[in-house]
């Protein structure tokens, strides 16, 4: 049997990925299973109760009505950015791909002081929005804009490296066929972005339903008005009520494991789908 | 349809991509831009095309100013390096696009952009691969599709843009053949960009040949080959030999000896002396030849290609009689030189 030199022996290989295969049991696999274990604990019947009494119906609304208008938001900004940054040369592109990143690099607890601190009551347009009879801070509005900066980054950087990469040809060449600018975002640019688009959109999504920090700063955590499922988690626990927590967790991580497939599903078509055309 | 180049302009920052060029395409011309990597011959071609605007000067084709008419309303068929094939499509909605995005009152109908693309199909050879996706061709199909899908609106000026630099030796002599031949039958204008002299040599009516932003000569590949206007051209079209010469009293001299050739023209002072490598005749080192030492040769065609030295500078020359020795010490008598004077 021949041996490359940078492979170790058969025993440290089995070590290390013992090692590692414990490290995913502990910190990933079991933390998950105890979510059902603990949502089940007391049945079924105090499942669907926990997460059918309306508080809990409330914040499962308002976290998919976020999602919902957060979402689709970041989807036409990131194509919007993404367009902006690989198709035109122009003064300030840097920063703005720097700013892209901002909200990966800000702790989302500050994302949320600096909206409570604009929109606020003792904010720069507090007075403004009071004076409008506007609500901002500590109700939905406020929420979405945490998310919306929060998630900002998803939609863009999935979607920048695969236009840099494809280039202007293309729509120059729809563009030299007769095809307006418009028309060729529909039949050409949005087509060859289509697969990291919707990558972009699941990750997008799944933070947009999970955000713990930011949203809870704005959000004032009033039961059944701005309570989003994360937030209304914490509250349960809390309130030492294991099982309600537990069950509305069950639903988030449950999200966490759908997004999970989707994204298997989406590599294996993107990548497959990429290959195919590399030339 | 004839093209009209005014003195166009264009600076991308502080690089000068176009400096004032001016030229003409004649209806039916198949015309080269020939040049080196930064030579504005790409740019040029995407201002014909509409792709880029020019910051002065105008572009006209057949008498009519396009010079602000954005590309999808000029009617150009246009080939991409890359091809840029739409590859979520499939080789058939590849060459009906430009049909089917017409206004719904100039599209033609279903069935008759159906019989168009068979059409096409059939132009570039390959009929039976209209359902396929660009990703299951090969690069010398791909050309062909970009080829047809260029020429599915019926254009009547088809510019394309190193046509043939992603393809391998063989297939590339193929299509250049083809292409030409397509030209000719559909009785287009066409301008393509190439930075291979041989293959703008072949192809085409007439080379353009440019140099920084600017036009170096406009001539048949025979014009530019035997009477290049410019140093550039001379060394850029085709194999040279250049030697710095002193042209004194209507003489010009290599290191204070003098050559026997022409030098009718020249004004007195420093030149350069251009000539091929089949422009010369080795013999012995007397009066009126080059003083070389003669190195490795090679086969070359039919026949040899030597390698020598004059003085330090490497010198090639063709021999088609017995191949010197290396190390032999010989002159060169030069058959046909071109000279340009230093400035």
């Amino acid at each position: 049997m021949t041996r490359a030199a940078a492979t170790e022996s058969p025993l440290g290989r089995r070590v290390l990925i013992g090692i590692g295969m414990v490290f995913l049991a502990l910190f990933l696999a079991l933390p998950l299973v105890v979510v059902f274990v603990q949502a089940f604990a007391k049945g079924w019947p105090m499942f669907l109760d926990a997460i059918t009494e309306p508080d809990a119906r409330a914040a499962i609304r308002l976290t998919l009505l976020v999602a919902a208008i957060s979402v689709p938001l970041n989807c036409v900004f990131g194509v919007v950015a993404s367009w902006a940054i690989t198709k035109f040369e122009f003064r300030g592109k840097s920063l703005l791909i720097s700013l892209i990143d901002l909200p990966f690099s800000v702790s989302p607890v500050v994302a949320g002081l600096i909206f409570v601190l604009m929109f606020g009551a003792q904010g720069w347009f507090g007075q403004w929005l009071i004076a409008h009879n506007w609500k901002v801070i500590f109700a939905v509005p406020g929420i979405v804009l945490a998310t919306v900066f929060v998630t900002f980054p998803f939609v863009a950087r999935e979607i920048i490296p695969l236009m840099a990469e494809q280039g202007r040809d293309d729509e120059e060449a729809a563009v030299s066929l007769g095809e307006s600018g418009w028309q060729t975002f529909w039949h050409v640019t949005l087509p060859n972005i289509r697969w990291g688009l919707l990558y972009g959109v699941l990750l997008c999504n799944a933070r947009a339903m999970g955000e713990f920090g930011a949203v809870s700063v704005v959000s004032g955590h009033i039961r059944g008005l701005t309570n989003t499922m994360p937030l209304h988690v914490e509250i349960l626990y809390n309130e030492y009520d294991f099982v309600g927590a537990f069950a509305v967790a069950s639903l988030l991580a449950s999200l966490a494991l759908v997004t999970l497939v989707l994204k298997s599903l989406l590599e294996w078509r993107f990548g497959y789908h990429q290959a195919r055309s590399a030339h | 349809m004839s093209i009209v180049i005014d003195a166009l302009s264009k600076r991308f920052g502080a690089f000068a991509a176009l400096n004032g060029v001016t030229l003409e395409a004649r209806p039916g011309e198949f015309l080269a831009l020939l040049g080196p990597s930064g030579s504005g011959k790409t740019t040029l071609l995407r201002m014909i095309a509409g792709l880029d605007f020019p910051d002065a000067g105008h572009v006209l084709f057949d008498g009519v100013d396009m010079t602000d008419t954005p590309a999808a309303e000029r009617r150009i068929g246009f080939v991409f390096q890359n091809y840029a094939l739409f590859r979520h499509m499939t080789v058939a909605d590849n060459i009906a696009f430009g049909l089917t995005v017409r206004a719904r009152r100039d599209r033609p109908a279903k069935a008759d952009i159906r019989a168009r693309v068979a059409e096409l199909l059939d132009l570039i050879q390959l009929p039976d691969l209209g359902h396929r996706y660009p990703a299951q061709l090969s690069g010398g199909q791909r050309q062909r599709v970009a080829l047809a899908r260029a020429l599915a609106v019926e254009p009547q000026l088809l510019l394309l843009d190193e046509p043939f630099g992603a393809l391998d030796a063989k297939v590339r002599k193929d299509l250049r053949r083809w292409l030409r031949d397509l030209h000719d039958r559909l009785g287009l204008t066409s301008v393509f960009v190439t930075h291979d002299q041989e293959e703008a040599l072949e192809l085409a009516d007439r080379v353009v040949i440019m140099n920084r932003g600017l036009i170096e000569q406009i001539g048949t590949p025979r014009e530019v080959y035997d009477t290049p206007a410019t140093p550039f051209v001379s060394a850029f079209v085709g194999e040279t030999n250049q030697i710095p010469v002193t042209i004194a009293a209507g003489r010009a001299a290599y290191a204070g000896r003098q050559l026997d050739v022409p030098t009718a023209g020249i004004s007195d002072g420093p030149a350069e002396l251009h000539f091929r490598p089949h422009q010369a005749e080795l013999g012995a080192d007397v009066p009126g030849t080059l003083p070389i030492l003669v190195g490795a040769a090679r086969q070359r065609g039919g026949g040899w290609r030597v390698d020598a030295t004059l003085d330090a500078q490497p010198i090639e020359f063709d021999v088609s009689g017995p191949v010197p020795d290396r190390g032999t010490r010989a002159g060169l008598r030069l058959t046909d030189v071109q000279l340009f004077p230093v400035r």
